[in-house]
């Protein structure tokens, strides 16, 4: 395979993995390293490195958005970015000493947990229960709706700090968002408004990768030939994804092919992982 | 003083939007500019990722980066746009430092300068291995 050939069918991939990850909010690196390990042969560091980067991307793109429009808690964001951040460096020193099979399984599993939280049905809760914690850090806050201002709680920020140390070191280990954690941890351990948790959980995504990023690069995981091309398609396939987003409400059934797409693979990259092939 | 406050907040978040705009434009604008010139001088070369074999060595350093992008290389050129990439959302959080350092709240200006030290201790940890 020419140098060519492969880069336009990575930045094809990329661009329908970067439409689907922005339209069913699962984000795009999800299908980038099945679609690279699996289908071109591609080592599975360069294809964890790429990912990364285009993570960092879509993350960024979108949080200047949703910053913008004020529903992203700063204060909220960055005090559980500590926990993220070492995460993510322990994630990313680990991934030298975990032998690749184990780490192609272990993103199986993560990716078929993450397709079944985004089928999960998302109820608004609004929590006034005051916690001595979130008090003392000022995480309480508002957020604008169409009927007016809501003002929201937040409860056991230890728990929540804990569940995003682990997506943080699940996110330096194999090089995805780990999004589908980050609002796991805020929706049903600190109770968090969906529309927040879910604004937040992106916001940080930038920084939990940057973390381990600036460790995979010195080490010479992020290959500038197949990252140009994956940073490329996925930000431009999110690009179209959100504009498809603000035309059409977003469909249950779009949702469920994507999830069923992503466990396919992610049962390829288990099955791929066992029988030591990757 | 509530209203001061929220003032500056909405103030942070204006700017902190702007600077992840930027950087994700202008690094992606160097990435695909350095993708063509790579395309053009490698495209019908034949490619092989299937060993890890770590990166080339001259775009190894931030050095051979430099020079690499004088000397009009694609590699280097993609590389220099990842790296500001990569530099994009640490610099928000330089951003939020100095917010932060606005409004006087002296708990997240420790929070985010906590964030900016393990991610240069994560960065150090990186060139030891």
């Amino acid at each position: 395979m020419s140098v060519l050939v492969f880069t336009l069918i990575i930045l094809i991939g990329s661009y329908f993995a970067g439409l689907l990850g922005s339209l069913t909010g699962l984000g795009g690196g999800f299908v980038i390293i099945p679609l690279l390990t699996l289908l071109l042969h591609v080592d599975i560091h360069y294809a964890i490195g790429a990912s990364l980067v285009s993570v960092i991307a879509t993350s960024s793109g979108s949080a200047a958005a949703y910053v913008r429009e004020g529903i992203t808690n700063i204060r909220l964001g960055m005090f559980l970015e500590i926990a993220t951040t070492a995460g993510a460096m322990t994630g990313a020193i680990l991934a030298v000493y975990i032998p690749t099979h184990y780490i192609a399984i272990l993103l199986g599993v993560i990716l078929i947990f993450s397709a079944v939280m985004s089928l999960r049905k998302k109820s608004e809760q609004i929590v006034k229960h005051k916690s001595q914690w979130a008090e003392k850090l000022k995480l309480n806050s508002s957020y604008p709706t169409a009927q007016g201002t809501v003002n929201y709680s937040v409860t056991k920020v230890g728990g929540g700090f804990v569940m995003m140390l682990f997506a943080g070191v699940l996110s330096g280990l194999l090089g995805v968002g780990s999004g589908a954690l980050k609002v796991l941890a805020m929706d049903t351990i600190m109770r968090i408004p969906f529309k927040v948790s879910t604004t937040t959980s992106n916001f940080m995504i930038g920084v939990t990768a940057a973390a381990s990023a600036v460790v995979y690069l010195q080490r010479g995981y992020i290959d500038p030939g197949i990252s140009m091309p994956v940073v490329i398609g996925v930000l431009l396939g999110a690009l179209s994804g959100s504009k498809i987003l603000v035309h059409t409400q977003s469909s249950g059934w779009l949702r469920w092919v994507f999830a069923i797409v992503v466990a396919f693979l992610a049962s390829q990259m288990i099955y791929n992982g066992i029988i030591g092939k990757i | 003083m509530a209203q001061k406050i929220s003032f500056k907040d909405t103030d942070m978040q204006a700017v902190i939007g702007w600077v992840l705009r930027i950087g994700v434009i202008v690094s992606i604008s160097i990435v695909f500019f350095g993708g063509i010139i790579f395309l053009y001088r490698h495209g019908q070369e034949v490619v092989d990722h299937r060993k890890f074999t770590g990166i080339p060595d001259f775009i190894q350093s931030f050095k051979g980066i430099i020079h690499g992008i004088f000397t009009f290389r694609g590699q280097a050129i993609i590389q220099f746009g990842i790296i500001l990439l990569i530099a994009t959302p640490i610099l928000r959080v330089i951003f939020s430092t100095i917010g932060f350092v606005l409004e006087k709240d002296k708990l997240y200006i420790f929070i985010s300068l906590l964030v900016l030290l393990i991610i240069f201790a994560s960065m150090l940890s990186g060139h030891a291995g």
